[in-house]
C-alpha cells in the first residue's frame, strides 16, 4: 500500500522535529491521536490538533496519559491507526498501556520526546534517560519495538516506521525522541504519496464463526478484525486462550507469553536498523543512538584523523537489542565507546552482549544538554591507550 | 562554506526566533545548504531574553549548538550584556543602534555594525517589522546567503497580507547593510 495523496504534504519543509513526527503520522495513515499536551512533545499534538481535521483525523486532548494511552487502543480496534504523544512524566504514567497494548497485541504507536529526570526534571532539555523504562516499564515480560530519530528527518521517516512495524508484529512501538531533536528545526523533505509505503492492518477474511481472535495458523501474528463488524470479540489484559477468554493457566500463559517475546525477537535482524560508519577493521567502535550519534561525529572524525582506527555504530532501532551483531563485533574489536544522556543504559546491553570479549568504556551525561565531543573524544583516546 | 553559527539574541516578543527560522529556511529550501535552528524555550521566548542559534554549512550538520559563534546579532540591551562578547576574534557582531548601547568596551575585536532598525520600522509605520530590518541588514553585510533565498524565506514565512510591509523593511534593511559594507570596504582601501 502506499499513502494517501490526499493527506501527505509533500515538498521541502523547514520545521522541527516535532511537526515532523505528526506529518509523519498523518503520512502513515494515523486517524485518531489522544493526548495530554506536555514539554516538550506539546508541538506534536498542536499540529496534530490543527491538521487533522484537514485530513479527516480525530483528536482528543483528554483528561490525563493514562486515558489517553488507552483510548488509541480502542480506536485501534475500531479499525483505525493510532497514536499517543508525550514525556517526561506522563511517559511513566502510560507504562500499564503499554502492557495492555502488549498483551492484547494492539498496533499502536507511542512517541515519548525526553526530557531529563526523574519526575518534573527538565521539562524543556533533552536527555535520553527513558530508555530502559521504554523497554521495562510495564510490569511483566513482553516485548516492544523502539525507534530513535536523530533528526527532524528522521522524526518523520521514522514515525512511518513504526507504524507500519505496529501493524506488521501488532506490537506498541515506541518513537524515542528527545528534547533536542523534538525542538530542532532542519529541512525535511516529504515525498510523494505514492513513494512512501504503508503497511496496512492484516484483516481476516474469516467469516465470524470461524474467526477466533488470537489463532495464528503458524504464522507469529494473528489477524484482527473491527469491533462491530459481527465478530465476536473478547479483549482482556488477563492471559488469554485463542479466543481471547481468560485462561489462566501455566499452560496457555507460557504459550501466549512466548509468542510474543518470540514475534519479536525471532524478528531482531529484520527489525534491525543500523547504521555502520567505518566499523570494518576497526579497534574501537562508538555506539550510539539519537541526538547522541550527532554530537559524536567531531570526536570520531577528530580521532580518525590522528589515525585512530575508530568506527561508529549508531542504533536506529534499540529494542530490540541487536544482540547476535554485538556479540559478533565485540569478538572483532578491542573496545566500544558508549555515550548517552544518562548515568548508563544502553551500554549495559553492549556489555551483556560483548561479553567480556572487549573493553567497554561508558561517558555518561545526566541530561539537560548534549555531551562536548571534546568528552567523547577524550574517551576513545584513554580507551586506545588502555587498551 | 565551512560551518557558520550564529546567534541572534534580543527580547521575547521582538521576532528573534522568527529572523533564525528565517536564515535556517533561506539557507536550506532556498539556497542549497545545510541549516539547524535551535530556538530558546520557556519563559524567555515569551518576554524575557531570547535567542536563537542557527547553523549554516555546506555540509550536513552534526553538532546541533554553537559553541562560539561566527556572527552574533544582538537587538536588546539585556541580551548584550549576556551575549554581545561572546563572538569569535573577528566574526561579525550586528547591533541594533537605538535599543543596544554597546557602551565603552573594546569591540575592535569584531566587524561590528550597527542598524537603526527600530527608527526605519517606525519609518514604515509599524515598528513590529524591526526584525526584518535586521534580517535585511545581515544578509547584507554577511553576504552569508543569497538575498533572493532570503527574500523568499521571508514572503515564506510572515502572516499572509504582511507581504508588502515586510518586504520593504526587508528591503530598506538591506540598503542600509550595503551602505554599511561599502563605507568599510572604501575606509579598507585608504
Amino acid at each position: 500500500m502506499k499513502a494517501d495523496k490526499e493527506t501527505v504534504l509533500t515538498g521541502a519543509h523547514f520545521i522541527d522535529g516535532d511537526h515532523a513526527a505528526c506529518e509523519g503520522a498523518i503520512a502513515a495513515g494515523c486517524k485518531f491521536v489522544a493526548g495530554y499536551p506536555i514539554t516538550p512533545s506539546t508541538e506534536v499534538v498542536e499540529r496534530i490538533a490543527l491538521r487533522f481535521p484537514l485530513v479527516g483525523g480525530i483528536f482528543i486532548q483528554m483528561e490525563d496519559e493514562i486515558a489517553s494511552s488507552i483510548a488509541i487502543q480502542g480506536a485501534v480496534w475500531a479499525g483505525k491507526k493510532a497514536m499517543t504523544v508525550t514525556s517526561g512524566p506522563g511517559f511513566s504514567l502510560m507504562m500499564e498501556h503499554i502492557g495492555y497494548a502488549a498483551i492484547t497485541e494492539t498496533p499502536c504507536v507511542f512517541i515519548n520526546v525526553q526530557r531529563g529526570g526523574p519526575s518534573t526534571g527538565l521539562p524543556t532539555l533533552p536527555a535520553q534517560a527513558d530508555m530502559m523504562q521504554a523497554r521495562w516499564g510495564s510490569h511483566g515480560d513482553y516485548e516492544i519495538i523502539a525507534i530513535v530519530p536523530n533528526s527532524p528527518q528522521e522524526c518523520f521517516d521514522l514515525t512511518i516506521r513504526a507504524f507500519n512495524l505496529s501493524e506488521e508484529y501488532r506490537v506498541p512501538v515506541l518513537v524515542m525522541m528527545d528534547e533536542c531533536v523534538g525542538h530542532m528545526t532542519e529541512k525535511v523533505v516529504i515525498p510523494e504519496a505514492r513513494q512512501i509505503d504503508i503497511v496496512e492492518r492484516k484483516f481476516t477474511k474469516k467469516p465470524p464463526g470461524e474467526y477466533k481472535m488470537f489463532e495464528t495458523n503458524g504464522t507469529m501474528v494473528p489477524e484482527m478484525v473491527k469491533v462491530g463488524d459481527g465478530y465476536r470479540t473478547h479483549l482482556t489484559g488477563l492471559t488469554h486462550d485463542e479466543q481471547g477468554y481468560p485462561a489462566m493457566s501455566p499452560k496457555v500463559q507460557q504459550r501466549m507469553l512466548r509468542r510474543l517475546v518470540d514475534k519479536i525477537l525471532l524478528n531482531e535482524e529484520k527489525i534491525r536498523h543500523i547504521e555502520e560508519d567505518h566499523v570494518e577493521g576497526a579497534d574501537v567502535v562508538v555506539i550510539s543512538y539519537g541526538i547522541t550519534s550527532r554530537v559524536v561525529l567531531p570526536a570520531v572524525n577528530k580521532a580518525r584523523k590522528e589515525g585512530v582506527k575508530v568506527g561508529h555504530i549508531r542504533l536506529i532501532t534499540v529494542w530490540p537489542f541487536p544482540e547476535s551483531y554485538i556479540r559478533e563485533l565485540a569478538k572483532k574489536v578491542s573496545a566500544f565507546v558508549v555515550p548517552e544522556l544518562n548515568l548508563g543504559q544502553i551500554v549495559h546491553e553492549v556489555e551483556r552482549c560483548a561479553a567480556g570479549n572487549a573493553v567497554m568504556q561508558l561517558v555518561p551525561h545526566a541530561g539537560g544538554a548534549v555531551h562536548a565531543p571534546e568528552d567523547i573524544y577524550d574517551t576513545i583516546k584513554g580507551v586506545i591507550e588502555h587498551a | 562554506m565551512a560551518r557558520t553559527e550564529i546567534r541572534i539574541a534580543g527580547f521575547g516578543g521582538q521576532g528573534v526566533i522568527l529572523s533564525g527560522y528565517i536564515f535556517g529556511k533561506a539557507a536550506s529550501l532556498f539556497d542549497d545548504k545545510f541549516a539547524t535552528l535551535i530556538q530558546s524555550f520557556g519563559p524567555e521566548a515569551r518576554g524575557s531574553a531570547c535567542s536563537a542559534q542557527v547553523i549554516i554549512s555546506d555540509e550536513p550538520i552534526d553538532y546541533p549548538y554553537i559553541r562560539k559563534p561566527d556572527i552574533n546579532v544582538v537587538i536588546s540591551q539585556e541580551a548584550f550584556t549576556k551575549y554581545g562578547r561572546d563572538l569569535k576574534p573577528g566574526g561579525i557582531l550586528i547591533t541594533e543602534e537605538h535599543m543596544v548601547s554597546v557602551g565603552n568596551g573594546a569591540l575592535k575585536d569584531y566587524d561590528h555594525y550597527t542598524v537603526p532598525a527600530t527608527q526605519i520600522a517606525d519609518q514604515l509605520g509599524r515598528r513590529i517589522v524591526m526584525n526584518m530590518v535586521v534580517v535585511g541588514c545581515f544578509t547584507a553585510v554577511t553576504g552569508l546567503l543569497k538575498k533572493y533565498a532570503v527574500r523568499k524565506a521571508v514572503e515564506d514565512s510572515i502572516p499572509k497580507g504582511t507581504e508588502e510591509l515586510n518586504l520593504k523593511a526587508f528591503e530598506r534593511g538591506y540598503k542600509h547593510g550595503m551602505k554599511l559594507k561599502k563605507e568599510r570596504e572604501a575606509r579598507a582601501i585608504q
